[in-house]
């Protein structure tokens, strides 16, 4: 049985301290360039939980789902710029309680 | 020794993180999180993940905050731009993510040293994930291929907008 021989827990207490660190920055901020780096945080932290149970049985399984979120993190981040480079032209700010309304 | 490694690791991650999110300054936060990456980098490294921790880095590390200081310096450009270019090149700006990015380096070099270079008994090889990759996940490369489809074209389409506005008005 190959384990980790740094206790799981310990890793997973570190993806969770990860997590609420952008989950905290994510409520906190109002500027959109933060809230984003505050999900690319959060998507980094669950792929560390994935990895670390991959290690942790030897298998492949976790650095596969490491990818895909990779993969969602990079289509959700340059669909997230193109819309904070939208909202600095039409509101000329980066301030999210300044574009709440829906309707442009 | 591992152990030891993992946890100045998960520190610097932990601490990284938790000055990049209350920067004023969305360059200096962009720096802190680059060294927060890095640290997790190392710690998938210390794992026995290889080729995930090659890929933060190229991918994380690299093309994602490319595209965050792509966004940031496109926002402030002109004399007020040049000058708060000129405030942020002072050099106490670089001296606690320069110290963190060192020892994380300090760390792979230790880490590389020692011959299994794994706190995990077992590295999961980049050939292990190569072949279930392609073997019984192949349907989620396709779906992630057309998420990557969609993210292209939503991008292109509200950036397009953006530059040819901006050319109209000049």
């Amino acid at each position: 049985m190959s384990g980790l021989q740094v206790p799981m827990e310990q890793v997973l207490a570190l993806a969770g301290l990860l997590f609420s660190c952008g989950l905290l920055g994510l409520m906190l901020r109002r500027n959109i360039i933060f809230m984003l780096m505050s999900l690319e945080v959060m998507l980094n932290a669950a792929a560390l939980a994935f990895v670390a149970a991959g290690a942790k049985w030897g298998q492949a399984d976790g650095q596969i789902i490491f990818l895909l979120i990779l993969t969602i993190a990079a289509a959700e981040v340059a669909v997230g710029l193109g819309l904070v480079l939208q909202i600095q032209r039409r509101f000329k700010t980066l301030d999210m309680d300044q574009a709440r309304r829906l309707r442009g | 020794m591992m152990e030891v490694l993992f946890y100045i690791a998960a520190c610097i991650a932990l601490l990284a993180t938790g000055l990049a999110l209350t920067r004023a300054n969305a360059s200096h936060a962009l720096i802190y999180l680059i060294v927060s990456l890095l640290a997790v980098a190392v710690v998938f490294f210390l794992m026995g993940a290889p080729f995930a921790a090659a890929l933060e880095i190229v991918i994380y590390a690299g093309a994602i905050m490319v595209l965050f200081v792509f966004v940031i310096m496109m926002l402030n450009v002109g004399e007020e731009g040049l000058a708060r270019e000129r405030e942020w090149l002072q050099g106490r700006n670089w001296i606690v993510p320069g110290t963190m990015a060192a020892l994380l380096l300090l760390e792979l070099m230790l880490a590389l040293r020692h011959a299994p270079a794994t706190t995990s008994g077992v590295a999961v090889s980049p050939k292990e994930v190569g072949l279930a990759l392609f073997g019984p996940y192949v349907l989620a490369v396709e779906i992630s291929s057309m998420l990557l489809l969609a993210g292209l074209v939503g991008a292109y389409h509200l950036g397009r907008r953006f530059i040819v506005r901006r050319e109209k008005r000049r």
